[in-house]
């Protein structure tokens, strides 16, 4: 992170002002990025050939299947990050938990979206009720529920444990959902589709793969910003603590007499 | 009798406690022996009903130590609860329940049995008709007598009480005062704040005058050094 | 733990008792719901009949979301959850007893509800056992997650928005399985309601240890 130092008005110390979230490790993120969307661009758009069946829509796929995949692994980083929150209590695993939330809730949005515009044509509806698209739903509004309690607003460690709790049960309450959504579509046979044919190779593979190494640095670009976005919001309420004491102990009256105690 | 039982019911030192963000104590040093009854004094907003709260292990404290009962309750507050009895502010009574069903609710949530709770009501004097009265119904007097009896039904070792004489007529008042007496001969130790100074300060044993989240010395009491100038003595802050 | 669990549903339910919320507003709630879906699907065109069983669980999980709001509006009095922390009650005695007393709020209701369908829906009752099953498995599931995620919300302002966006996703499961399974008991399903069944108690396991295990981290506010 880009720092510099600076002396505070109140408590006279230096601390840390931090300007940017970035360093040389987002920077080369962000350029592998653009270069692998660049190509990623080129391949599926133009370098790929259409598919037999659905033809050019397929090429939506490059990017809906890496997206939906990169979705379940931000969900599991959020559950995983709960847990060791609970484990552990270090706002590291908090701010990990709310990077991976807020990116795993972008992913489903993008990921259903994508999937609905392929639908479209392949299809002919923008929606079916089968059970990957269903369960998706549901946990685009469990991804809501758990940021919007975020937003409690008051004390930070209350609203850590939580949060933290919910995101535990992100993965068990996804996981009962797709099972439970599953056996009821699987046993309505005309519902289901298939969505990649099974038989993609050459080109077509390769773009594919590429799509979801370019997701996967995309999504690691973001959640290291977030991070640290969320990583110095943590510090700078403990910041905050030190003046506020600070101010404490002057506002009380000096003729009540002589203070015992103070900092340790 | 538990061997080596520690001897001092609170000790503080340092002690921080945040509500939200605002430091409400600021590093406060305190000691209370077994059978004190210590009276918190200081004018609104120095902090004594986050002390009492800090003492119960109801909020946390961040910084310094803080031992209550033998047991630190920085690493973990719920260690002490039982043993302590808080009333506070709210009376913390379910409101379509009967004055009888909360105390031995209450009661019976802390280890007593139905015997206490009826013991602790005849001894507040709610065992009459006003047993049976919904605790919405009652006056807010009648409330902290209530919460009262609650409070002995369970038999604490650590009575805090935040403004126990407020809302409460003259007979009320003197109850608490009588309370009081009977629990610390029976071993307990009471830390209570007050706005009656004349009547709490016939109670207490010692007096502790809290301002700005910190312990004060009254002036006239230190010692015959010239007094350091109020800006020292805020302390270092860093 | 499991005395302290009697000891707080015996409480919620004689504050119930006393306060007659569950029976006075809860019920007559859940029948209009019954008799709304008559007025927006048109009982003359048979779909009520075909979508009996989804309504009624429709309108039990609505039901259940008030019976856990109202379990927690109780403990909302002033200094009351502070006395809970403080009492020396099991937290995970003290999850328990809450949803026990959900529970049994939430059969007397479906059994209130289920005469309302035979009623007003004309539905017939094929598989006796099979309902009780379903309704007994669905139930503790809603309860024990209900409590959950009621006491999680509990503390906040914004309790009374927040419990639903939290809770209705993760019953979409229990809805799912015990309308599957009613269909079935009601003759009309084409699954194996059994199985369903045992999806819906699973739930219910899975809700009831998870409740006991972080009722206890949920109840501190500090």
């Amino acid at each position: 992170m880009t720092v510099t130092s600076s002396p505070t008005p109140r408590t006279g110390d230096d601390h840390e002002v931090v300007t940017s979230t970035s360093s040389s490790l987002t920077r080369v993120l962000g350029i592998l990025s653009l270069i692998g969307a660049v190509g990623l661009a080129i391949m599926g758009l133009i370098v790929s050939p259409a598919d037999k069946v659905q033809r050019d829509s397929v090429r939506l796929l490059y990017v809906h299947v890496p997206v939906v995949t990169w979705m379940y692994v931000a969900v599991l980083f959020c559950s995983v990050a709960s847990a060791m929150w609970l484990r552990k209590r270090t706002d590291g695993w908090d701010a990990l938990a709310v990077a991976s939330a807020e990116i795993g809730a972008v992913l489903v949005g993008l990921g259903l979206i994508s999937g609905m515009v392929w639908g479209r044509p392949t299809w002919g509806v923008y929606w079916v009720w089968d059970a990957r698209l269903t369960s998706t739903a549901i946990l685009f509004v469990m991804l809501l529920g758990y940021l919007a309690l975020r937003r409690y607003p008051g004390d930070a460690e209350a609203r850590s444990r939580m949060s933290a709790v919910l995101g535990l049960l992100l993965v068990p309450n996804a996981a009962i959902v797709h099972k439970s959504v599953d056996w009821w579509r699987g046993l309505h046979q005309g519902a289901t589709v298939k969505r990649l044919d099974a038989t993609i190779e050459g080109s077509m593979l390769t773009t594919l793969f590429l799509g979801f190494v370019v997701a996967g640095v995309v999504c690691a670009w973001l959640l290291v910003h977030r991070f640290r976005v969320a990583w110095l919001e943590g510090r700078s309420e403990r910041h905050h603590l030190d003046a506020a004491l600070a101010d404490r102990r002057a506002d009380a009256d000096p003729s009540a007499g002589i203070a015992v105690g103070g900092p340790s | 009798m538990a061997p080596a039982v520690h001897p001092d019911a609170v000790e503080l030192q340092g002690a921080v406690v945040l509500l939200d963000r605002f430091p409400a104590l600021a590093g406060v040093d305190l000691d209370v022996a077994r059978g004190e009854i210590v009276l918190l004094r200081g004018p609104n907003g120095a902090g004594k009903t986050t002390l009492l709260r800090a003492c119960a292990g109801l909020a946390r404290v961040v910084r310094g130590t803080a031992r209550i009962l033998g047991e630190d309750i920085a690493t973990d507050p719920r260690a002490v609860r039982r043993r302590v009895g808080l009333l506070g502010h709210d009376e913390g009574l379910y409101a379509d329940l009967t004055v009888v069903d909360n105390v031995r609710f209450w009661a019976r949530a802390a280890g007593a049995t139905d015997a206490d709770a009826d013991r602790a009501l005849a001894r507040c004097d709610l065992d009459g008709r006003l047993a049976r009265v919904a605790a919405a119904r009652l006056s807010a007097g009648q409330r902290r007598r209530t919460a009262l009896a609650a409070l002995i039904a369970r038999r604490p070792e650590l009575w805090l009480l935040d403004e126990p004489h407020a809302g409460l007529d003259r007979a009320g008042r003197d109850l608490v005062d009588a309370l009081v007496q009977e629990a610390v001969s029976s071993g307990a130790t009471v830390l209570f704040s007050s706005h009656e100074l004349e009547r709490a300060e016939a109670l207490a044993t010692r007096v502790v005058t809290l301002a700005g989240g910190l312990v004060r010395v009254p002036a006239a009491a230190t010692a015959p050094d010239p007094a350091p100038s109020p800006a020292t003595a805020v302390g270092d802050a860093g | 733990m499991l005395a302290d669990a009697r000891l707080v549903a015996a409480k919620d339910l004689r504050i119930e008792l006393r306060s007659r919320v569950g029976l006075g507003q809860m019920v007559p709630f859940a029948i209009l719901i019954l008799v709304l879906f008559a007025f927006a699907l048109d009982p003359d065109r048979g779909i009520l009949n075909r979508a009996t069983a989804g309504l009624y669980w429709v309108a039990v999980l609505f039901s259940g979301l008030l019976a856990v709001q109202r379990a927690f509006a109780v403990e909302s009095a002033p200094g009351v959850r502070e006395a809970i922390r403080l009492s020396g009650l099991d937290p995970a005695g003290y999850f328990l007893g809450k949803a026990a007393a959900v529970v049994v709020q939430l059969v007397v209701l479906e059994v209130v509800l289920g005469i309302g369908v035979v009623v007003l829906y004309q539905a017939d009752l094929d598989g006796p056992l099979l309902l009780v099953a379903t309704c007994m498995a669905a139930t503790v599931g809603i309860a024990a997650a209900g409590t959950l995620y009621g006491v999680l919300a509990a503390g906040l302002a914004v309790r009374d928005t927040l419990v639903p966006l939290l809770l209705l996703p993760v019953l979409a499961p229990v809805l799912l399985g015990a309308t599957r399974a009613s269909e079935a008991a009601l003759g009309n399903g084409v699954d194996d309601g059994w199985s369903w069944c045992g999806l819906l108690a699973t739930f219910a396991v899975i809700y009831t240890i998870l409740g006991m295990s972080f009722f206890g981290t949920l109840l501190e506010e500090t």
